[in-house]
């Protein structure tokens, strides 16, 4: 049954992305963590942080771990969870796919269309809104730790000072902000 | 020519990090200067496309693409090809992690990460608002959209639904009034 769950969620999931793999990752924290409660809020970051830093597309890898996370935590075998997280990287791409093949050509000419290029608008303007839930929605005590003067708290507020800032100012890689920030996490609690 | 477009995008999935938007320089590389398959305006009819509809945008690119070059089976090899690598390494990370999740290094390391990785999703928001656009006029739609979804739980599914209906009602709207809002005040 949760193997049909999963298809069905990865389907909805990826026919609603607007705008690419971080709109993605308000959509699947909903589903899965939310809705499904498939696993935590902290299980469901790290997966994003193991997602940002291998090689792909952030929400194909995301899908895929997300798919073999929620499966294993139900209790079902290693090899069916990567059954499971197979079936939810293709239910992700299968609608979209679909609807390029219909639209292709045609969308091309009707991108000009008043009405067609305010609703692309007024989505372009939404999913800004989307992922802006995704990050506030993953500011929790259990990935920065209990507010107040400890040492988490005050290493994970400087963290994401730091890389807000070099991510957004400076257009610094997510890969090398990912490493340093292992790295900081390492020291910081090390000593 | 099949065989060719499962490696390019094989190539291209395989040595990008970080998401689809990264992949944009390195594909126009690989399919426009390389091999000439497109051209550089057809690249970007890809391009615009692939932002316009739902899913994730690399493989979207790798649709579009992969259509005009070889029709449903071009899609394949170049979906195909796109998506490999990316879905067999995080499947090693998946199965494995769980295994060292629990050491004290692994934890600490992972302390690190989780902030980090909230202040990568933040970035982008601030980064597309100016993208897309929004304005003093329109920024309570973002804001709306966020807040049910952070406080209220509404699912994503619906506010999309919402912005395609109103979008769709604004757009009519505008073309009704005719000429008047020519520049369009969103």
């Amino acid at each position: 049954m949760i193997f049909f769950e999963l298809f069905w969620t990865f389907l909805k999931i990826g026919i609603f992305t607007f705008g690419g793999g971080y709109s993605m990752v308000a959509l699947i924290q909903n589903e899965v963590v939310e809705n499904h409660e498939w696993m935590t809020a902290q299980e469901f970051t790290d997966i994003l942080a193991i997602s940002q830093m291998t090689p792909g597309p952030v929400g194909i890898n995301t899908a895929t771990y997300a798919g073999y996370t929620a499966v294993v935590n139900a209790g079902f075998p290693a090899w069916q969870g990567v059954l499971a997280s197979l079936l939810a990287s293709f239910a992700v791409i299968l609608l979209p796919i679909i609807a390029m093949l219909i639209v292709y050509g045609y969308l091309s000419h009707h991108k000009n269309n008043p009405v067609v290029a305010a609703m692309f608008r007024v989505l372009r303007v939404t999913v800004v809104g989307l992922i802006a839930a995704a990050a506030l929605l993953l500011l929790t005590e259990e990935s920065f730790g209990v507010p107040g003067l400890n040492r988490q708290f005050v290493v994970s507020i400087v963290l994401f000072g730091a890389v807000f800032w070099l991510s957004y100012r400076h257009r610094v890689s997510p890969i090398i902000l990912i490493a340093s920030s292992g790295l900081v996490g390492l020291v910081a609690y090390s000593l | 020519m099949f065989w060719q477009l499962f490696v390019s995008f094989w190539k291209i999935g395989t040595f990008t990090i970080g998401g689809g938007y990264v992949m944009i320089p390195i594909m126009e590389q690989e399919i426009v200067d390389r091999r000439k398959w497109l051209s550089r305006e057809e690249f970007l009819d890809c391009l615009s496309l692939s932002q316009a509809m739902p899913g994730v945008f690399a493989v979207n690119m790798a649709t579009c693409i992969g259509k005009r070059l070889g029709g449903f089976r071009g899609v394949l090899c170049a979906v195909a090809g796109n998506i490999l690598m990316p879905i067999a390494l995080i499947l090693l990370f998946a199965v494995f992690f769980r295994y060292f999740r629990d050491n004290l290094i692994v934890e600490r390391i992972f302390m690190g990460l989780r902030p980090a990785v909230v202040a990568l999703i933040a970035a982008p928001v601030f980064r597309m608002a100016k993208s897309a656009s929004v304005s003093w006029r329109n920024c309570w739609i973002p804001i709306v959209a966020a807040l049910l979804i952070w406080l209220l739980g509404v699912s994503p599914v619906w506010v999309i639904l919402a912005a395609i209906a109103g979008g769709l009602a604004y757009g009519w709207m505008e073309s009704c009034r005719g000429e008047k809002g020519k520049e369009g005040s969103l």
